[in-house]
């Protein structure tokens, strides 16, 4: 089991206030990430989940037992951090079963589990060696492995990935996936990649300056963005806000229509623009197009292989259906 | 990037610091060749450097004339038991300023140190009245207590350097990891520390049995080490050098050797942290 409530948590360093008082629930079983910009505390909000940092009010509960005073070593979590934080002087075999060891487990079956958990993640070969022995992805799976074999209440990942490079991330953010599919145990999942959050959540969790912007699934969040903010942040190229005249004329003070919601045309089309960087990706083109009279370009995405390049007139017409519009204070209007 | 040595500059340097390197070890050198040379020959002049009646008398004479082994176990215990001692103390207080910093820990860094700065003869009067008054004088439990607390803050310093250079997130992976102080201590930050701890404890060791003010000043007959040993044969009725000098390779031939198998460890230990 692993349910976890934050009821009023607020963190302050000194006078600094880095996380307001919050209140979240996070399901047994859920995949959730906690996404943000850097600095907006997602990754303070999981050190006081794990118990790495004292809260300075509020209280969180895990299985409904109060935790708040409870030491990380008592909470039945396990963490996975961004530098792995192996034991240099441990072999990966030592690594893996050190929680177990420290639990009093039985060496038998302390070894069980290893060789269990290495088997799952591919380090049946490694056991014997040191993790300055390893390659980035294979510390990070020892990482995982010292986690997953205490059995824990619920993962607690700190940006895990954010040391690998682009491919290997790819790979490891599958094996993650899969892993929670397979183990069904809650996760917390910090991250600022957005790409990350939508690919991997149940659930997401909006942060910034310690505040919760919106909470939903990936679809929710991509549909329905609260504000400008959670607009901005998620999707990828990023949604064009746009204010003015455009944003008038359908009654708001900003209105929102990410790239892949805009069909480009070099005939005709709503607005007249010229391509600025066209950014051909084979699958996908994504034009930066200067419309007659904005002063920021929009992003446009049009279908792979379309043969329109810098300086070419183009025509855009958006679609009205998945305009988003905001008000003043940058709250969704329904 | 390297940079580029020329050749004729890399031998340049090389002599250089070789010449230095002769000119610091040369009146060890010469100690050593005056310990085998007669007392006429020792203080000859023109001085001969090689081409000598080598002899062993000296140290025969120094043998008969003292009981060296008796000195040279109250040098191990003193150098010994502050070391250990010393240790002890330090570990847990640089751990704590390492792990747990509060906003005065660099203040108290630095007031440790600055008690270092202090000319040791301005508390000589206090401390051999306190001695005298706790019935310690002349013991090497004294001794191992003055001088641990006088290399204490260069053990607190070399340990709180070591421990900064272990990332925190290996004590809160470890913390996580269900690892409570203890099991902390002992499981991981040790380990990590083993190279740092090693060579503290053996600069420690050695500057204890370098110790001479203290040594010298607190002890008579019982507890005299080998400083006080080297020190009664510069004696008042005539200088005997070559015996002084036996005297003296006696007294530091054992942490030579030590230092010797040791160098690398030591050096290592004194650049830790400052290239990485």
């Amino acid at each position: 089991m692993g349910r976890i409530t934050l009821d009023k948590v607020r963190k302050a360093f000194g006078e600094v206030e880095v996380i307001p008082p919050l209140d979240l629930t996070i399901e047994d079983g859920e995949f959730v990430v906690f996404v943000g910009p850097s600095g907006c505390g997602k990754s303070t909000l999981l050190r006081l989940i794990a118990g790495l940092e004292d809260v300075s009010g509020g209280q969180i509960r895990i299985d409904g037992q109060d935790a708040t005073m409870v030491p990380p070593a008592k909470r039945g979590l396990a963490m996975v951090f961004q530098s792995y934080a192996l034991y240099p002087h441990m072999s990966v075999r030592k690594n893996i079963a050190f929680p177990l060891r420290m639990a009093k487990l039985d060496p038998a079956e302390q070894n069980r589990r290893v060789e269990a958990a290495a088997e799952v993640l591919n380090l049946t070969d490694y056991l014997d060696r040191r993790p300055g022995q390893l390659s980035g992805g294979q510390r990070q799976r020892v990482a995982i492995g010292r986690a997953i074999v205490r059995e824990p209440a619920a993962f607690l990942f700190d940006e895990p990935l954010s040391n690998l490079d682009a491919a290997l991330r790819v790979g490891m953010r599958l094996e993650i996936s899969e892993l929670h599919k397979r183990l069904k145990t809650t996760m917390i999942y910090v991250t600022h990649d957005q790409v990350e959050a939508m690919t991997m959540a149940d659930k997401i969790v909006v942060l910034r300056a310690g505040h919760i912007e919106q909470v939903g699934s990936p679809l929710e969040l991509y549909r329905e963005p609260r504000n400008t903010f959670v607009a901005g942040f998620i999707g990828s190229p990023k949604m064009n806000l746009l204010e003015g005249a455009e944003a008038e004329k359908r009654g708001a003070t900003t209105v929102g229509i990410r790239p892949e919601h805009i069909t480009p045309s070099a005939t005709e089309g709503q607005w007249k623009g010229r391509v600025g960087v066209a950014e051909h990706l084979g699958s996908d083109t994504f034009f930066h197009v200067h419309v007659d009279g904005w002063p920021e370009p929009i992003t446009v995405r049009a279908g792979g292989e379309v043969d329109m390049n810098h300086g070419d007139t183009i025509y855009l017409t958006p679609d009205e259906e998945r305009m988003h519009r905001f008000d003043a204070q940058g709250l969704r209007i329904a | 990037m390297a940079r580029a040595v020329t050749t004729q500059r890399k031998a340049i340097n090389t002599t250089i610091a070789w010449a230095i390197g002769l000119l610091i070890f040369f009146p060890i050198l010469w100690t050593i060749l005056t310990s085998f040379k007669t007392e006429g020959e020792a203080v000859a002049n023109p001085p001969v450097f090689l081409f000598f009646d080598w002899t062993l008398e000296n140290y025969a004479v120094v043998q008969e004339r003292s009981n060296y082994m008796r000195f040279l176990w109250n040098s191990i215990i003193i150098a010994g038991g502050s070391t250990l001692l010393g240790i002890l103390v330090a570990v847990p207080a640089a751990w704590s300023m390492a792990f747990v910093p509060s906003k005065r820990t660099k203040d108290i860094l630095l007031w440790m140190l600055s008690t270092k700065m202090l000319p040791a003869v301005g508390v000589l009067y206090p401390i051999y009245l306190l001695c005298i008054e706790l019935g310690v004088l002349d013991s090497r439990a004294a001794l191992v207590v003055i001088l641990m607390l006088i290399n204490l803050p260069i053990i607190v310093w070399m340990l709180y350097t070591y421990f900064r250079e272990i990332p925190g997130e290996i004590l809160e992976a470890a913390r996580m990891d269900g690892a409570g102080l203890k099991e902390e201590l002992l499981y991981i930050l040790t380990p990590m520390a083993v190279p740092g701890i090693a060579s503290t404890l053996l600069l420690n060791f050695i500057l204890a049995w370098n110790e001479a003010f203290w040594t010298l000043n607190l002890t008579a007959v019982d507890a005299a080490p080998l400083t006080a040993f080297i020190a009664s044969y510069s004696s008042p009725e005539g200088l005997f050098f070559a015996k002084l000098s036996a005297a003296s390779t006696m007294a530091i031939a054992p942490i030579l050797i030590l230092g010797w198998f040791s160098q690398k460890q030591l050096v290592r230990g004194l650049t830790f942290g400052a290239v990485k």
